[in-house]
């Protein structure tokens, strides 16, 4: 008897602990309908829901039920890196026009099935078909801009503006950005040398080399997103950037101003694209259809401050935001801008290299050298010093002890 | 042969987790990024590196003492005072570990840059702001807050164990309080010194958030080169060679502290004096 209730109670326990497996089951196939992407975007750079704008994730769930695990980068190398690492499955990227490039010459990422996309209709026609991506086969562009100075109007004097070589102006020492990637920093080297934005040539990249490691001594530090809390803050007056952003930080700081430079600067489309290791292609092409609706890209990019590759959305904007000449240069300017292109292999590790170098290189480097030597000398010298006296102490006793 | 039973689940961790990590940074090193032939390339590039090198291990070695010079007299008291309040003391050495290290570095900045809250204060009264950041002593104050407890536990830990009887035996045969420091409490705790100095050393020299916040355009460490490989550069034999040599450089230094603090037991020697 005792012996059958005990089974029974075995048995039932066991049942107890199948419950949740067995619910597990019967719920699985309801949970696989709600599919979530993983989006992999610049920091800063989609509108999030805060100031009454639009949360363009939140609001794609809504129409879709698609969920979105939304994560950030800083540069389009490190994107690069963790495409060409692996293990992250991403289904959008938004890389810029050469780095668009690149990943379709490497097969990172994979052809959009239009016919998933319907609003691509909207892109206008400056748009289709462009350099990085000749047959607009991988690509769709996301925003446009451009890549100017920001200063501050409190501190920094009007007759120093105009050029690029207010980053390098000595009255400003400490109070300046940079850009922390190699390929911007490098493009404002070369727009102030007058040289192409996409030169290969050694002796010209090496010449830009030199300029930037002159302008470190005025360098407060090399960033990327952090140039807004340091901006809007006054930590720092004057920052190269790209002009969305800077009317971003206009809107928390009035202070802050932007300007074209004079000669060259970079233009730039940035794009969205499907990575050859995206696990959802469908669900991604139509987050990336819902990014090109004119009404979600209209409001997106007014708070973005970004420039949009699409007319239709100009209409859901406010006008104001249309107006700016900032966001939307007149010809004129625009004609002054040079976009990116792919370049080859052996050039973007020569720039690295030399990137690295006007990182690294520093003054004080002796200074350091003489300073850890005198530490590891003292150190030695009184851990020395203290076996020394012990072996003589040592010594001693033996001849107490013989004699 | 139960005890190497005991023993297994750590080897199979350390097998998996470290010495095929470690295989795999080798091999990288050697090969080219590239091509993937064997190459002594990377390791030759340590000759650019060598400034950034010192200054690492300069910022770091320096951080060491200072930590030594705080830590020492820190873990004293705290070794010497009462069982209730020696528990409390050293739960304060440890409290700002549990907050998380990056945010206790990023309130650094917020303190100390042109527009943080101490020149702040400062311009309050009239002083103009200070550079109190984004150079050398900046990132060495960033070492020595966040690496101070590695350094004050183990002293403490060993300070504490010293037997009292002996430094009471000293002070019997007629030894002064200085006298008693200098000859049986400083040489017994020198193990937790050459512990702590290793604790603090080997993460403060391969560090690069505390000099990328910190430090500023002229603070670049090795751990800062050693990631933007791995993450922007998109040149992790570069960054392998790097890492093995300084994985290399600190074992040296370890191995030649360890060197005076483990030739012969001290404490024996001591008893028998």
């Amino acid at each position: 008897m005792m012996k059958t209730i005990k089974r029974t109670a075995v048995l039932l326990l066991t049942a107890l602990l199948l419950v949740p497996c067995l619910s597990g089951m019967l719920a699985a196939p309801v949970q696989a309908a709600e599919v979530t992407i993983n989006v992999y975007n610049w920091g800063q750079y989609i509108s999030d829901g805060s100031d009454d704008c639009i949360d363009v994730n939140a609001a794609f769930t809504e129409a879709t039920g698609i969920q979105v695990n939304y994560m950030t980068y800083d540069t389009n190398e490190s994107l690069y890196t963790k495409l060409k690492t692996g293990g992250s499955p991403y289904d959008v990227i938004i890389p810029s026009d050469y780095m668009a490039a690149r990943l379709i010459a490497e097969g990172l990422v994979q052809k959009i099935d239009f016919s998933n996309v319907p609003n691509a209709a909207y892109i206008d026609e400056a748009y289709k078909n462009p350099a990085y991506d000749p047959t607009s086969e991988y690509t769709v562009p996301y925003t446009w801009g451009t890549v100017g100075v920001i200063y501050n109007q409190k501190y920094v004097d009007e007759a120093d503006i105009g050029g690029w070589d207010l980053l390098w102006n000595s009255k400003y020492a400490g109070k300046i950005l940079m850009f922390d990637n190699n390929r911007d920093a490098f493009a404002i080297a070369e727009a102030s040398l007058g040289y192409s934005l996409n030169t290969t040539d050694e002796a010209e990249l090496r010449a830009c080399a030199d300029l930037l490691a002159n302008q470190k001594p005025v360098v407060q530090q090399y960033v990327m997103d952090q140039i807004y809390d340091k901006m809007i803050g006054e930590e720092a007056w004057i920052a190269p950037y790209y002009a969305g952003d800077f009317l971003m930080m206009q809107e928390e700081n009035e202070d802050l101003q932007f300007y074209f430079p004079e000669g060259t600067f970079n233009f730039f489309v940035d794009c969205c694209m499907v990575p050859a290791c995206a696990d959802h292609k469908a669900e991604a092409e139509a987050y990336i259809n819902f990014l090109l609706d004119p009404e979600v890209c209209g409001e997106n990019l007014d708070y973005l401050g970004y420039s949009a590759p699409e007319t239709a959305a100009k209409e859901y904007m406010d006008p104001e935001m249309v107006e700016n000449p900032i966001a939307y240069p007149d010809e004129e300017t625009l004609s002054r801008g040079e976009a990116f292109i792919y370049l080859p292999a052996e050039t973007n590790q020569y720039m690295d290299a030399l990137w690295l170098e006007v990182k690294t290189g520093g003054d004080d480097t002796v200074r350091m050298l003489i300073i850890f030597l005198a530490v590891v000398a003292v150190i030695l010298a009184v851990l020395l010093g203290y076996s020394l006296r012990k072996k003589r102490r040592k010594a001693r006793r033996g001849t107490y002890a013989r004699s | 042969m139960k005890n190497r039973f005991l023993a297994g689940p750590y080897l199979l961790w350390m097998a998996v987790f470290t010495l095929i990590p470690l295989g795999i940074v080798v091999y990288y090193a050697f090969t080219d990024s590239i091509t993937g032939a064997f190459t002594l390339e990377n390791l030759a590039k340590i000759g650019i590196y060598l400034p950034i090198f010192f200054r690492s291990m300069g910022l770091a070695a320096i951080a060491c003492v200072i930590c030594l010079i705080i830590g020492y007299p820190v873990a004293w008291c705290i070794a010497k005072a009462s069982p209730s309040r020696r528990r409390l003391l050293s739960m304060l050495v440890m409290l700002p570990m549990c907050m998380s290290f990056l945010l206790r570095t990023l309130a650094w900045v917020a303190l100390l840059e042109d527009t943080g809250i101490v020149n702040q204060a400062l311009g309050a009264i009239g002083l103009g702001p200070l550079p109190l950041v984004r150079n050398n002593g900046a990132v060495i104050l960033g070492m020595v807050y966040n690496y101070l407890p590695y350094m004050i536990t183990p002293l403490y830990t060993v300070i504490m164990k010293i037997d009292p009887k002996l430094e009471e035996a000293a002070q019997d045969l007629g030894c002064s309080g200085g006298q008693v420091f200098r000859r049986v409490t400083l040489p017994l705790s020198i193990p937790g010194i050459v512990s702590g100095i290793t604790m603090v050393f080997v993460p403060a020299v391969s560090t690069f958030y505390i000099s990328q916040k910190l430090g500023g355009t002229g603070t670049v460490l090795i751990g800062d080169v050693i990631e933007s490989q791995f993450k922007t550069a998109y040149n992790p034999n570069l960054g392998a060679a790097l890492s093995l040599i300084l994985m290399l450089m600190v074992l040296i230094c370890v191995g030649i502290m360890n060197h005076f603090s483990s030739d012969e037991d001290l404490g024996e020697e001591l008893v028998v004096q």
